[in-house]
């Protein structure tokens, strides 16, 4: 197995703070109809060889998130502020070819629909020597022959004749492999997966999560695993994230989140996941309403408008003050700790059976 | 590949029948009759009779149609100005000499003009427009936009002797433009095409920097784009290998359509500069009713386009995989 030489990095040693760590982090993008605040004040941490879950509805920023961990919004139409350190290296504010040696080489990452997201004009074996040859130095030769290897390693039989295939002579479920081959191909530190299995079937699923797991403990790499299928979250991560609106509003291992959820949105989250097991009478329980509009965000708490419990809050304190995510376990919520255990026990746990 | 071009080739000769038919039909649906415009002033109802069986007009459209087709395809001797070899269109009306011959002498003033032209206006075309997606919404960018809207709104007959006036008649800056051989003297033959070419690309180049522009902001958007900037490669290997690739299917398919049409006579362009190619041809053919000559112009101009589509198709394959396989 060969290995990839990687730029040191330019500040702090690796190791003096957490490997990942995002601060403050404020992503705003300006379009005709106004400023989309699609990211407000997100911070989280993530440690070397763990994998984050993200959670949350479409447009809640998880995906705005990561592209922005890996610089790859137009500067034109996006402002950024805070900060994102991985490992000691300052990204928000690294020059574009600071940014090229990171992307692909030290954090990698994988899209959600293969058959757009690889070049339907180059073979896949070329597609993956790419950043090996760009981020090693390596002779097309030699990164060719890494590409088939990690065709290989990622489970397409006779890598040697496919790669010379194009993207659209592999199946879903080969192409996503060979988009898993692409990340893994400078052994990241960091492998960012936006929705890899959303377009697979079932049973592709299980195998590339499968896959993921078995990569990770060979590479070593952190993931960040951004999904709104908390099934696969509760197979994949070790610690979760609920995203809504644009900012967090539950953290903790999966365990906690997953057992004794902390946040309404989290349990509206558990409550409309269908079950297996289930009474087929009992009706799939949906969070009423829709996602707001990130152009103009509600006051206060973000889910308010759509949550049932506000009442029990008194005042309109979550109208017109926004509830903050305790460091380390906890929900952005105004409830007590006592009025949530107790809500939870006896109306959301019962309806989770 | 050879199964697909033997396939498009036949489908263009059955299309260029169907138009050889809609041509002849709709000649005789004119109001001139060419018998009379051969008769001269002191014509009589003998000579024009006369006339007519000369020029196989006393007979039958049908059977007209099938002489026609007959002397095409398979050469003629039945002329009175000598033999015809197939392509046959019989001789002119108007000049009496073949319109193959014809077609042959006016055809490398048009392929000059045409080619000249199209190396120019790709070039300028995709320049600019790759220039200004690359800087997209920068100064650069607007003011290329704009220049562009501007000259894609202009006319040749307008640019074109404004040109001739400032820089042939008032600077002498450049020679009068006149097509002169270019084997027998290529310094002269550039030197007369030049304001041509150049007339004939602004207009077109225009096209071909809007096209160029958006296609390459369209395929910048394009996920596998994204992907590519992702795994770390740099803008400009993205911009020219990515994007560029993607966006070569809409310019290379106007491009055919263009030098398809272009090759079957740039007529504003050969009237404004006194060009004598095929443009020309066709309008005199109209002019003096000239059917042999018309047909020959028109199967002639429709053969160039059909076969520049030919090439295009043939192209995808090249650009695209996926078109290559299916």
């Amino acid at each position: 197995m060969t290995t990839s030489t990687k730029e040191s990095g330019a500040a702090a040693p690796a190791g003096s703070g957490p490997f990942l760590s995002v601060r403050d982090l404020y992503v705003r993008f300006k379009t005709e109809d106004g400023v989309v605040k699609a990211v407000d004040g997100l911070s989280f941490d993530l440690e070397r060889g763990k994998t984050l879950g993200i959670v949350g509805e479409s447009g809640s920023g998880k995906s705005v998130t990561n592209l922005t961990v890996l610089g790859l919004h137009n500067p034109m139409f996006t402002s950024i502020e805070g900060e994102i350190v991985l490992d000691g290296q300052e990204l928000i504010t690294a020059r574009e070819a600071e940014l090229e040696k990171v992307r692909g080489n030290k954090a990698a990452m994988i899209f959600q629909d293969p058959l757009t997201a690889l070049s339907p004009y180059y073979t896949v074996g070329r597609q993956i020597a790419e950043p090996f040859w760009k981020h090693t130095g390596a002779s097309k030769k030699a990164a060719w022959d890494r590409a088939v290897e990690m065709l290989g390693k990622v489970g397409i039989p006779n890598p040697k004749e496919r790669a010379k295939d194009y993207p659209h002579q592999f199946s879903g479920g080969m192409r996503q492999r060979a988009m898993i081959a692409m990340a893994l191909v400078c052994d990241p530190d960091l492998l960012i997966a936006d929705e890899p299995t959303t377009a697979l079937d079932v049973t592709v699923q299980a195998q590339i999560l499968d896959l993921l797991k078995n990569l990770q403990q060979e590479f070593g790499s952190a993931i960040i695993f951004i999904t709104h299928d908390l099934g696969v979250i509760a197979d994949m991560a070790d610690d979760i994230m609920v995203m809504y609106a644009g900012g967090a509003v539950e953290r903790g291992t999966v365990d906690e989140v997953l057992r004794s959820p902390q946040h309404p949105y989290t349990w509206g989250l558990l409550n409309s996941m269908p079950r297996l097991d289930s009474d087929l009478d009992t009706p799939l329980a949906p969070i009423p309403g829709a996602p707001p509009s990130l152009l103009r965000p509600p006051s206060g708490c973000r889910f308010h408008p759509r949550c049932a419990f506000q009442g029990e809050v008194g005042g309109a304190r979550c109208v017109d003050e926004l509830p903050l995510l305790p460091a380390g376990r906890g929900g952005a919520c105004h409830l007590t700790a006592e009025q949530k255990q107790t809500i939870f026990v006896e109306q959301i746990k019962p309806r989770l059976r | 590949m050879l199964r697909f071009l033997i396939r498009r080739t036949l489908g263009a000769a059955v299309i260029l029948f169907l138009l050889s038919i809609v041509a002849f039909l709709l000649f005789f649906g004119m109001p001139r009759d060419p018998g009379l415009l051969m008769c001269g002033k002191t014509c009589t109802p003998a000579n024009l009779a006369n006339i007519h069986h000369v020029l196989g007009l006393d007979k039958s459209i049908p059977e007209q149609y099938w002489v026609f087709l007959h002397n095409l395809v398979l050469g003629s001797n039945g002329f009175d100005q000598g033999p015809c070899p197939a392509p046959c269109f019989g001789y002119s009306y108007h000049t009496n000499e073949a319109v193959w011959g014809t077609l042959m002498d006016r055809l490398p003033t048009t392929v000059s003009l045409t080619l000249g032209a199209a190396v120019c206006f790709l070039f300028v075309g995709l320049g600019t427009g790759m220039l200004s997606a690359w800087k997209r919404g920068t100064l650069v960018d607007k003011t290329v936009t704009a220049g562009a809207m501007v000259l894609s709104s202009m006319q040749i007959y307008f640019l074109g002797p404004l040109a001739l006036a400032a820089l042939v008649y008032q600077s002498h800056l450049f020679d009068k433009p006149a097509y002169n051989d270019f084997t027998a003297n290529p310094a002269s033959w550039f030197s007369g095409l030049i304001i041509p070419w150049v007339i004939l690309s602004t207009i077109f180049a225009s096209q071909y920097t809007r096209m160029a522009r958006s296609s390459m902001i369209e395929q910048l958007q394009e996920e596998h784009v994204r992907t590519a900037r992702a795994k770390g490669m740099s803008r400009k290997y993205v911009f020219f290998r990515y994007a560029w690739r993607g966006s070569l299917i809409p310019i290379v398919t106007i491009f055919g359509i263009d030098l398809g049409s272009l090759l079957g006579g740039a007529i504003i362009t050969e009237y404004t500069f006194g060009l004598p190619g095929l443009g020309k041809l066709a309008v005199e053919s109209v002019f003096f009713s000239d059917l042999p000559l018309l047909l020959g112009v028109m199967l002639f101009s429709a053969a160039m386009i059909l076969l520049f589509n030919i090439i295009v198709d043939a192209c995808y394959a090249f650009i695209d995989p996926r078109v290559r396989l299916s």
